[in-house]
């Protein structure tokens, strides 16, 4: 049978006491710890690259590659940044790798460090995600106890400690400049790029900014071996990712699957299916930015180079069902809502960009817009994706564009007169 | 330097390597339209006007903030980036007071000047603005919310060149807005009303205080002796108001204009600069002879003055008490020169010319009365003020003949002319103060050292025997590194020259807009220029001055000096904000 729910990164999730550290010892935790300080740098991040594996946060950036730059960097101090600032509609499974096995994130973070020289990390949390932030003081005090962070750490004479950093609540700190500005103390605003956080980050050194995800599953490769986590996935895609499945499903929640998986057996295999016998009106993938898709795509399988041939991303990883009781503006209207709330207002496309989408929406939304109004959209959405400063306002369209790609009609009945003209002749 | 090719519009190229693809399109010959960018300050990339194609990039890339790379192939004027570009200033206009014609920057506006660039006619957008109120309780700024498109010139120039930071981005989204700490009044929060950001921003969001009219009423009114005063820094940038080179010399045109707008009596402040050198010096010698506070601190730019009384009051001994030149002129003039001529104080009015937003406040310091009731200046314009009014009075300043100023206040040497950049108030000093104490004529006038754009200047001079050190800041932020020298004790200048902003009064905040550190370059070598041509070159050797010892104040330092040219400070230290 095919397996469509995998545990390489959560199999000790609900099963071990996250409040405990020495339940997380027990079934082998801080077992790499012990033994990496006598590999070689360079032998830990090859490991890394061998598995292929890339950010999960979003961007899919090879993971191995990037500790490989801030371990090249000749600049100290260097800094870690464990991205936690899941503000993403619709992505949860960072929080539950936070909730449930702290341990492994810490580990993953202490082999990062030791590869690439790093003497300071932060984990950098959403500030809504109380109980993660308690769950995370605890385990990383225990940490210390234990001598798995702080100086000398195992007799190796690496020294590594870790900050918890939680910023005013802003969706734009999850984007690693704005996140960094926030470190610093400034307010998140995106920065100019090049340089990119691994050459010049917090404070103008080299940073090594990873998601939950990503450095959650390092000591998976560790262990195991990369040979081992490459036989899960595609040509393309190795591994696992978690996918938080979320809308009209019967079993929301955080799934870790392999690569390769459709979004359909996600939907109905791991979901179990629309609530009611409902049909699908659409699925959103990724989150808010992400992509919205009709029914007859779920077919689409969980993988980089098949999502990058469709003009689609895959994001944090989010699968959020739509059934057919939804309007699909009304959906629309309230993801806009939020990324006008959420903008920075550092550029103009951005700044100004969401409330006239919004203005025009509504016009649609109340069946009062013309055709010149559809193309006014067309056009800020896609200035916004073309030449707004950061991911954010980059983003922001995607799920409207793919709409009007996938769902004209559902904006053609919004225009008033031209419709009813051309459904009468 | 590595060379690298690019191609930009289908033209190969060849330009250094690491430059911005704006700085290689203008090698090219194609100005790509900018907002936010400007040569002194950091990239912002905020506005992202100056958005191009890149062969093989998925986003518009803007020119400001990209390198370019070898074999780059980038397009400016594409059918998307001149969409994008169109799209991008209209949402800026639908969020834009436009109302161009009645507006202080009409025709000097950056955004007007892209807009018709860009060839935009319409606006798609829906006016969002939601008008706020202008802020107007500021003598020398006004703050218009209304027109501001939250580039941040003025942020950075208010935190990173005067160190000051009343000013900041509050807020996020479509609620970003540019204000004072709190959503505080200009007034109520430590401005210095520098102006420094009023002559950084693009738009009329930020500019002087307009008071053209009260000069039309005071010119026009019969009753009304109006004079007028002429800063030195003005006769070095008036020019580029008409279109003239940076840095041209314009005083005989100036002084023509003047004339031909309707004032009675043109004078020019040099006269009281070299008077503030008599002044000065002696004040300093006197404190050196009787163990005064050291070191003592000019009081000419009334930038600096407020910046130290509201942010190091404890210091404020420092300071020289001696008048800035503005108002030792108007006190003069409505003394000296009333009693001269026999009109009424009540009739006179004293109009100046300042490259300076803060003049402006200056003048309405209420101790700044002659007989504790006439301001000494009556109102203050500033050199942009001045280009509007010769234009409102159709006078076409590049075919002026040449004028000379008027007596008394006419005559002035070099020593006063170099009072308008940084480091000429102290080469004026040590001119006189080397005879004075020395009783040796100098034979090397000029003082290289405390010239030029460098942010802290030194020399060191030998007064017949004791070596004096002495030191010139200018910019806020290098005033305050040399307060902070103040108190750790550790400072052994005599003698410090500070002037507010950069460049010293050619980089005022009233000055031509588009003042560049180049800009300010050309006009401090014009200033010497004029140092050189002018035959008396020490301020003790200005005849006019001396006649004024003789008939009127009859000593530096004396009673009639004291009461007119004198003034002191006070303590006006914000306590939650500076």
């Amino acid at each position: 049978m095919k397996k469509y729910n995998l545990d390489l990164i959560t199999r000790n999730c609900g099963k071990i006491d996250p409040y405990s550290i020495d339940s997380y010892i027990e079934i082998g935790g801080y077992d790499t710890v012990r033994n990496i300080f006598a590999q070689d740098c360079e032998n830990i991040i090859n490991e890394i690259k061998k598995s292929e594996l890339r950010g999960r946060g979003g961007a899919g950036f090879p993971t191995g590659n990037k500790i490989e730059y801030v371990y090249k960097a000749n600049i100290t101090p260097k800094f870690l940044v464990c991205n936690a600032d899941e503000g993403e509609p619709g992505n949860f499974k960072d929080r539950f790798l936070l909730e449930n096995d702290p341990h492994q994130l810490i580990e993953g973070m202490i082999i990062a460090s030791h590869a690439a020289g790093i003497n300071k990390g932060y984990i950098y949390i959403r500030g809504e995600y109380n109980k993660a932030i308690g769950i995370l003081e605890i385990a990383i005090e225990q940490a210390r106890r234990k001598g798995f962070l702080g100086k000398n750490i195992c007799g190796s004479g690496f020294d590594f400690d870790i900050e918890i950093y939680s910023g005013a609540g802003a969706y734009v700190c999850g984007e690693e400049f704005a996140l960094i500005e926030s470190i610093e103390g400034k307010a998140g605003r995106p920065r100019n790029k090049p340089p990119y956080p691994v050459s010049a980050g917090i404070f103008n050194k080299p940073t090594l900014i990873n998601n939950v995800e990503t450095l959650s599953t390092i000591p998976y490769i560790i262990r195991e071996g990369a040979e081992k986590y490459t036989s899960v996935g595609t040509a393309s895609s190795k591994g696992t990712r978690l996918v938080s499945l979320s809308g009209n499903v019967n079993r929301r929640g955080v799934f870790e699957v392999p690569f390769g998986i459709s979004v359909r057996e996600i939907i109905f295999n791991l979901g179990k299916g629309i609530p009611h016998g409902r049909r699908i009106k659409m699925v959103q993938l990724g989150g808010a930015s992400g992509p919205c898709i009709p029914p007859e795509m779920i077919d689409i399988r969980l993988d980089y180079e098949e999502f990058a041939k469709n003009g689609l991303s895959m994001g944090a990883g989010a699968v959020i069902v739509i059934d057919d009781r939804h309007d699909i503006l009304d959906i629309l209207r309230n993801i806009l809502v939020f990324f006008k709330h959420e903008s920075c207002g550092k550029c103009t496309p951005c700044r100004e960009g969401n409330r006239h989408i919004l203005n025009i929406l509504d016009k649609f939304i109340t069946r009062t817009a013309t055709e010149k109004d559809l193309s006014t959209l067309e056009s800020i959405l896609n200035v916004m994706t073309d030449t707004s400063f950061c991911g954010l306002g980059q983003a922001a369209p995607t799920a409207i564009l793919t709409a009007l790609k996938y769902f004209r009609h559902q904006f053609l009945l919004g225009i008033y007169k031209e419709f009813e003209i051309r459904n009468a002749v | 330097m590595n060379m690298i090719e690019v191609t930009i519009n289908n033209k190969k190229i060849s330009v250094p390597e690491g430059i911005t693809i704006l700085d290689a399109a203008k090698s090219a010959g194609i100005e790509i339209p900018t907002l936010c960018y400007h040569t002194d300050q950091s990239v912002k990339a905020n506005c992202r006007v100056c958005i191009v194609e890149v062969e093989g990039m998925k986003t518009l890339p803007s020119a400001c903030s990209t390198a370019v790379r070898n074999g780059m192939a980038i397009h400016t004027n594409s059918a998307k980036v001149l969409e994008a570009r169109r799209v991008i200033i209209e949402m800026i206009l639908a969020n834009h007071d436009a109302d161009c014609l009645k507006c202080h920057r009409n025709l000097s506006c950056e955004l007007q000047n892209i807009a018709n660039q860009a060839g935009v006619r319409t606006n798609r957008f829906e006016n969002v603005l939601e008008f706020k109120e202008i802020d107007d309780s500021s003598p020398s700024i006004v703050r218009n919310p209304n027109k501001c498109i939250k580039c941040g010139r003025c942020v950075e120039m208010c935190r990173e060149v005067q160190g000051i930071n009343i000013i900041e981005k509050i807020g996020r989204s479509s609620e970003l807005e540019i204000i004072p700490a709190f959503g505080r009044y200009l007034s109520d929060v430590a401005c210095v009303s520098c102006g420094q950001c009023s002559t950084v921003c693009p738009v009329a969001a930020i500019y002087e205080k307009e008071d053209i009219d009260k000069v039309w009423d005071a010119i026009n009114d019969p009753g009304k002796h109006v004079i007028v005063q002429t800063a030195p820094a003005v006769r070095v940038s008036i020019g580029e108001e008409f279109g003239m080179e940076p840095g041209s010399i314009v005083t005989g045109k100036l002084v023509a204009a003047l004339r031909r707008l309707g004032f009675d009596r043109v004078f020019d402040t040099n006269f009281t600069a070299d008077l503030t050198i008599i002044e000065e010096g002696n004040e300093l010698l006197h404190r050196l002879k009787t163990g005064g506070v050291l070191p003592m601190l000019t009081s000419c730019s009334p930038g600096w003055i407020n910046f130290i009384e509201q942010y190091y009051p404890e210091l404020l001994p420092h300071v020289s008490t001696c008048k800035s030149p503005q108002q030792m002129f108007g006190a003069l003039a409505k003394s000296y020169y009333a009693e001269k001529t026999g009109i009424p104080v009540k009739d006179i009015f004293v109009v100046s010319i300042m490259p300076c937003t803060a003049k402006k406040y200056e003048a309405k310091r209420p101790e700044m009365r002659v007989d504790g009731i006439h301001p000494d200046v009556d109102v203050v314009l500033t050199t942009r003020e001045l280009g509007r009014i010769l234009k409102q009075a159709g006078i076409d300043f590049n075919i002026l003949e040449e004028e000379k100023y008027d007596d008394p206040f006419g005559i002035t040497t070099g020593a006063a002319v170099i009072f308008g950049a940084s480091g000429g108030v102290m080469e004026a000093a040590l001119r006189t103060v080397y005879e004075i104490v020395t009783g040796k004529t100098l034979d090397k006038l000029d003082f290289h050292n405390v010239r030029g754009m460098g942010g802290i200047k030194e020399a060191e001079v030998d007064l017949g025997g004791t070596k004096v050190k002495v030191a010139v800041a200018h910019s806020l932020l290098n005033a305050r590194k040399i307060l902070e020298l103040i108190k750790s004790g550790k400072c052994e200048y005599t003698f410090i020259e500070v002037m507010c902003c950069p460049g010293g009064c050619i980089g005022g905040g009233g000055q031509p807009y588009h003042t560049t550190n180049e800009l300010r370059r050309k006009r401090i070598e014009a200033i010497y220029e004029a140092d050189r041509h002018i035959p008396i070159r020490k301020s003790h050797e200005n005849p006019a001055v001396q006649a004024l010892y003789d008939e009127y104040l009859e000593k530096p330092l004396g009673e009639k000096s004291h009461h007119l040219l004198h003034t002191y400070y006070t303590d006006k230290k914000k306590k939650d904000c500076s």
